[in-house]
């Protein structure tokens, strides 16, 4: 955690490539989107953004725990008087939060950009589900970071995982009307969930509802939580 | 006693690292375990301290079982590893502050304890800085003053002062013997370096290809082989031929069968 906060060139790395989306695609595809009749592409790609940004840095922090095997500290924590799993639950909340201070961050360069709420009281929903991401996908990041052991092999993974991830999660399209195949894809990937309660909360714009996405990502986090708890308490050194 | 060891056995795939060592250190004793690379002396701390499961045997810890409650066990020893575990890029003051939150040390009671430790190892002036920017003894006298941040009853040092300066070294020596008389800590170490073990064990155990080949005061394991020093001794009793090779291909095995087990 204040490593994190320590490595500014990472806290602005992280922003940009969902910035470069927010210009390149926001701009760019929104004469389009427009002439559809969907209104603002920017306004409908905020929350998009916001899931990306989370979801890069929670995966992300996986690789900590890559290095702190590297260098010696898990060991540390291993021998330390606390179980396993407080560790991992530690670390994967750490992570969330990281995560989530980033969306934040991101939040509001988006505001610079010219998207709007639709409505101030939902926001503390935003923050919920925001929140949530993080914490689902630092478990990913966890149980992958638990499994391997060298770095390469986990960038090596999680960009193999992350992009699909992210563009089958309609933080770029809207999630209606689409082919059958696609619909499935869309459904199996949790960021779905996520993209779409952000999107409820500062759109008024829903595809599952809240309560579904609600539900869905809650379940989710439990079962990542406990698996990457299981995969942690397996590592030997 | 201290620790106690019944039979204890470790088998990692087909190697044998540690074979039916039995052992027994009383409180506030120091205790060197001597012995070639690839020895076990590694893999039997790892075993006592809650790293790895024993393939067979007992052991206590205080009169508790590293195996069956590893968490009292945890909260009885502090270790300084082989190699460096500290988070570097937090300072030192940082790097004590999280093992006393990972150990429950109440805040007031830690404050003072880490001043008056980073202060006994010389390292108070440069509490702010990150563990990255400090030399290697530096380093090592971090990782010492942390692991007794918890008063430990049992300090376990593996290798601590390889690739020290003789200066680094002695003062080390110096401030374990003084934590060993003063808060009678109870000291388990390995050490490559003979005329170690010979100015601060009370006990020595010479430890080979998982066994122990022999035990005693300095002083008997001289007498024992008519050496004149206790590095004589020490290659009578273990032979002169180099166990680099051996020792390698065994932790070759060992990283395979972590591998297989995946």
């Amino acid at each position: 955690m204040k490593r994190y906060v320590r490595s500014r060139a990472r806290v602005v790395a992280s922003l940009a490539q969902p910035l470069l989306y927010l210009l390149a695609m926001g701009y760019g595809l929104g004469p389009i989107f427009q002439r559809a009749g969907m209104g603002s592409y920017v306004q409908f790609i905020a929350p998009g953004l916001i899931a990306m940004t989370i979801l890069f840095t929670s995966v992300f922090s996986g690789i900590e725990l890559i290095f702190d095997r590297q260098f010696g500290f898990l060991k540390e924590t291993f021998v330390a008087p606390v179980p396993r799993h407080w560790i991992i639950l530690g670390r994967i909340l750490g992570g969330a939060t990281i995560a989530f201070l980033q969306g934040l961050l991101f939040f509001s360069v988006c505001l610079i950009a010219g998207f709007r709420w639709h409505d101030i009281g939902a926001l503390p929903v935003a923050f919920l589900f925001m929140i949530l991401i993080g914490i689902v996908f630092s478990a990913v990041g966890s149980a992958i970071g638990s499994a391997l052991s060298d770095a390469q092999g986990f960038q090596f993974i999680i960009g193999f995982l992350i992009m699909p991830v992210f563009f089958l999660s309609g933080a770029m399209f809207p999630l209606d009307n689409l082919p059958k195949a696609l619909t499935i894809l869309t459904r199996l990937d949790p960021l779905s969930y996520g993209v779409d309660g952000l999107r409820d909360a500062l759109n008024g714009v829903v595809h599952f509802g809240c309560a579904t996405d609600f539900v869905v990502l809650s379940v989710v986090a439990v079962l990542l939580l406990a698996l990457s708890s299981y995969l942690f308490s397996k590592i030997q050194l | 006693m201290m620790i106690r060891a019944q039979n204890l056995t470790k088998i990692f795939g087909t190697v044998a690292a540690v074979r039916d060592i039995s052992f027994e250190i009383k409180e506030g004793e120091i205790v060197a375990f001597l012995g070639p690379n690839g020895a076990g002396k590694t893999t039997t701390i790892k075993m006592l301290t809650t790293l790895l499961k024993p393939t067979s045997g007992k052991m206590e810890l205080d009169g508790l079982d590293p195996a069956s409650q590893p968490n009292e066990v945890r909260k009885r020893f502090g270790i300084v590893f082989q190699d460096p575990s500290l988070d570097d890029e937090l300072t030192a003051l940082e790097n004590m502050d999280i093992h006393g939150a990972l150990y429950q040390v109440p805040r007031p009671v830690r404050a003072g304890r880490i001043e008056k430790l980073l202060k006994l190892f010389e390292l108070w002036d440069r509490r702010r800085e990150p563990a990255k920017r400090f030399s290697g003894g530096m380093r090592r006298r971090l990782e010492i003053a942390r692991s007794l941040l918890h008063t430990p009853r049992i300090l376990f040092l593996d290798e601590p002062t390889l690739g020290l300066d003789p200066q680094t070294r002695n003062q080390l020596w110096l401030q374990v013997k003084r934590l060993n008389e003063e808060e009678r800590v109870t000291v388990f170490l390995t050490t490559h370096y003979m005329e170690e073990a010979e100015r601060v064990a009370h006990r020595v155990f010479i430890i080979d290809g998982g066994r122990i080949v022999a035990q005693g005061s300095p002083q008997e394991l001289k007498q024992q082989t008519g050496s004149e020093t206790l590095e004589q001794a020490f290659l009578a009793l273990t032979g002169s031929t180099i166990r680099e090779e051996e020792a390698s291909s065994a932790d070759r095995m060992r990283q395979m069968a972590k591998a297989w087990r995946r």
